[in-house]
């Protein structure tokens, strides 16, 4: 499919908002509330964090107004989009008892369409990582697979990076290049305030023909290009991916995993913000009668205790050893599993924590020769 | 001949318990049939586990602990610890208990013909390791000399005691077992499992090992094989972690890049041996 691209103006997001709610989609994205972006459905621009951006580090976030009136000014919140296609509460099934035996119904996966607007890249990278997952070879989620097949995906590209983003090193942005329907890259600046707009898929192509944009020229793509390469290389987080895998599992006993026990408080905020992390327990919920039972899935946690319980003890009972697993799995285990990394480098689990743990520097420490 | 489709796997199927027995103080053996005729019972391996569901409660991982062979109903067996387990120990004849799988990898039996085999199994962990036997049985001639060690708490824990001496009775295998305590009227061994490895003089060359109970005790056991001159290909182990899915999607099960429910829960030891040396993987 050829890689066309357009030029839009500044009405950019309200047309395509209602274009794509004209199709039936229901349009998610991001939006301004108690004082953090988060996802939601939006209806118009409006809706949109347009002037705002955040102030990002170790521990600490906080929105603040720019300077200019960007709609995607912003880079990731603590809300990811796994939480519309694999919920953090979802029923599988209900059952009901019945003549000595029981039936299963199964979860009516709702027929709505999902658009989500202001992917970004990273965030793409990451639900093609969880795709791997909840599409594998054993076990189709049903729920997942339904939503994903038929969510809209208009990408974001990534103009500035918060301090605690390192996609660049991990590969995942801060451009996309395919995985899209629709990648927008807003171009301001100068009196300007404009859209490239690249079509990645048919249904992107069938959605903008009843906009009528303009074609932009191949210079416009260039340096679209050059601007994301540039931003790649000025972001100071960096995570050395070469050989990582490997040094990491020989270092399971490298004494700075109980360093950084002594920090960490097992919230398992840090997994509950990533856009990749998959674990989920099962509840059955019973009601007063006895004769209806329904099976819930919630996100669980490798940190929580009770993740690796079995009679008689729990396999990680410290915080190290649960440390140890989350990042081992992210940075190891997964490419094992999945062919990739478990992490996109969204920086979301250095935000989010509380004890302002950056897994940047606990990687660059726990490959490093092991000093005492 | 699965039952389910594969976006269905996480929903049981009924069956009805047709008959329960107990076996020790604190655990009971199942015989389930499918409930209704269109259910057709996929049997397993040895060494598979099945998901169990008690309604309203919950579900947990049991072996298959019957025979994988033949038309009977599917056995498992089941030690009361918590509150699936006791439940599912409760339930009455003629009662529909849920069922989903078999899932995970079996024994490797199939390529162990012609070799003498060690089975070593401690506690319950015997229960995943009976079908080996019966299939053994059924089919003595392919295998060579078969010696069943197995540990267990105290004498009143020994699990199938009456088929443990029919076995030895019957002299188709050597059958030794410990206790880790034991009164007076115990005359037999008292001990950990791995002495009896030193107590049953083996070939080492050709025979291959089959180990299941406490992490803890397949550890020690793999370690006293391989100090007995084995080698880590011909020993294999059947881990056992917390599981919730049974089909890699719950994360809950994993041990460095295993997910024990898909790519176990047997595994040769030389895939799993650094693993398990690690301390709280
Ligand atoms: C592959 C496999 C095969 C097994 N085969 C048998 C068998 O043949 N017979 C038998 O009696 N038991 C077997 N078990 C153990 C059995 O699954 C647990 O005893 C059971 O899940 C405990 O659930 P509960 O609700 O009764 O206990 P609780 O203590 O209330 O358990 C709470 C939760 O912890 C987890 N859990 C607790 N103990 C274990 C455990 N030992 N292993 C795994 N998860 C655990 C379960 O997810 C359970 O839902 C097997 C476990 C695995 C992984
Ligand atoms: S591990 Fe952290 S940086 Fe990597 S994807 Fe998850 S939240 Fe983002
Ligand atoms: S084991 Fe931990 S790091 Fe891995 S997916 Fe589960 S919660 Fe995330
Ligand atoms: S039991 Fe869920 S992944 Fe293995």
């Amino acid at each position: 499919m050829s890689h066309d691209v357009f030029k839009a103006d500044s009405k950019l997001p309200d047309r395509l908002l209602v274009a794509l709610r004209e199709q039936g989609y229901t349009t998610i994205g991001p939006t301004a509330r108690d004082g953090a972006i988060v996802l939601d459905e939006i209806h118009a621009s409006a809706d949109l964090p347009v002037g705002l951006r955040e102030d990002q580090e170790a521990g600490h976030y906080r929105l603040q107004a720019r300077r200019d009136e960007a709609v995607f000014g912003h880079t990731v919140g603590p809300q990811s989009w796994k939480r519309y296609l694999f919920p953090p509460n979802h029923r599988l099934w209900a059952a009901k008892r019945s003549g000595g035996s029981f039936e299963i119904k199964p979860q009516h996966e709702a027929d709505h369409r999902l658009a989500f607007i202001g992917v970004r890249p990273c965030e793409l990278a990451a639900l093609e990582i969880q795709d791997r997952v909840f599409f594998g070879e054993e076990h189709v989620d049903p729920h997942y697979a339904a939503l994903r097949t038929r969510a809209f995906i208009v990408t974001v590209n990534c103009a500035e990076a918060a301090p605690t983003c390192f996609c660049g090193s991990m590969g995942t942005g801060p451009r996309a290049e395919d995985g899209y329907d629709l990648a927008l890259t807003e171009i301001l600046g100068r009196g300007r305030h404009e859209f490239l707009v690249e079509v990645g898929s048919e249904r992107g192509a069938t959605l903008l023909e009843a906009l009528e944009l303009k074609p932009a020229g191949k210079d416009a793509l260039e340096a679209a290009r050059k601007k994301a390469a540039e931003l790649a290389g000025s972001m100071t987080r960096r995570v050395e991916t070469d050989g990582l895998a490997e040094a990491l599992m020989a270092n399971l006993e490298h004494p700075h995993w109980a360093k950084t026990a002594e920090r960490c408080l097992a919230c398992a905020n840090c997994t509950m913000v990533c856009p990749t992390c998959f674990c989920s327990t099962v509840e059955d919920v019973a009601d007063l009668s006895g004769d209806h039972d329904e099976r819930w899935r919630r996100w669980d946690s490798c940190f929580n205790s009770q993740h690796s319980y079995v009679h008689g003890g729990n396999m990680r009972p410290t915080i190290r050893s649960r440390y140890r697993q989350w990042l081992t799995h992210k940075f190891a285990g997964w490419i094992d599993q999945f062919g990739t990394s478990g992490c996109v480098g969204c920086g979301r689990c250095i935000t989010w924590c509380p004890a302002a743990i950056d897994l940047t520097e606990e990687l660059a420490a726990l490959r490093g020769a092991v000093t005492t | 001949m699965t039952l389910t489709t594969k976006a269905e796997t996480l929903r049981p199927v009924p069956y009805v318990l047709r008959d329960k027995w107990q076996e020790t103080a604190d655990t009971w053996s199942m015989a389930l049939e499918p409930a209704e005729a269109w259910l057709q019972a996929d049997r397993g391996e040895p060494g598979q586990f099945n998901m169990l569901w008690a309604f309203g409660v919950g579900e947990s991982a049991i072996s298959i602990s019957g025979p994988t062979h033949g038309t009977g109903p599917l056995v498992h067996t089941i030690r009361a610890c918590g509150n699936v387990t006791r439940k599912l120990c409760a339930m009455k004849a003629g009662e529909v208990v849920g069922l989903r799988g078999p899932y995970g990898k079996p024994w490797p039996i199939e390529s162990l013909k012609g070799r003498d085999l060690i089975i070593m199994a401690g506690g319950i962990g015997l229960a995943p390791l009976r079908p080996v036997v019966y299939h053994i049985l059924a089919n003595r001639e392919d295998f060579g000399r078969v010696s069943l060690l197995y540990g267990a708490r105290r004498p009143e824990d020994i699990l199938f005691a009456n088929e443990l001496s029919g076995w030895r009775g019957r002299m188709e295998l050597d059958v030794l077992i410990t206790v880790d305590a034991a009164d007076s009227s115990w005359f037999g061994n008292v001990g950990t499992v791995t002495r009896l490895v030193r107590r049953n003089p083996f070939e080492v060359d050709g025979a291959a090992a089959l180990v299941c109970g406490p992490e803890i005790m397949m550890q020690y056991s793999a370690q006293t094989l391989l100090d007995a001159g084995m080698n880590q290909d011909s020993i294999w182990v059947s881990m056992e972690r917390n599981m919730k899915c049974g089909v890699g999607l719950c994360g809950h099960c994993q041990v460095g890049p295993e997910f024990v429910c898909k790519t176990g829960p047997v595994y040769p030891l030389e895939r799993i041996a650094n693993l398990l040396a690690t301390r709280e993987m």
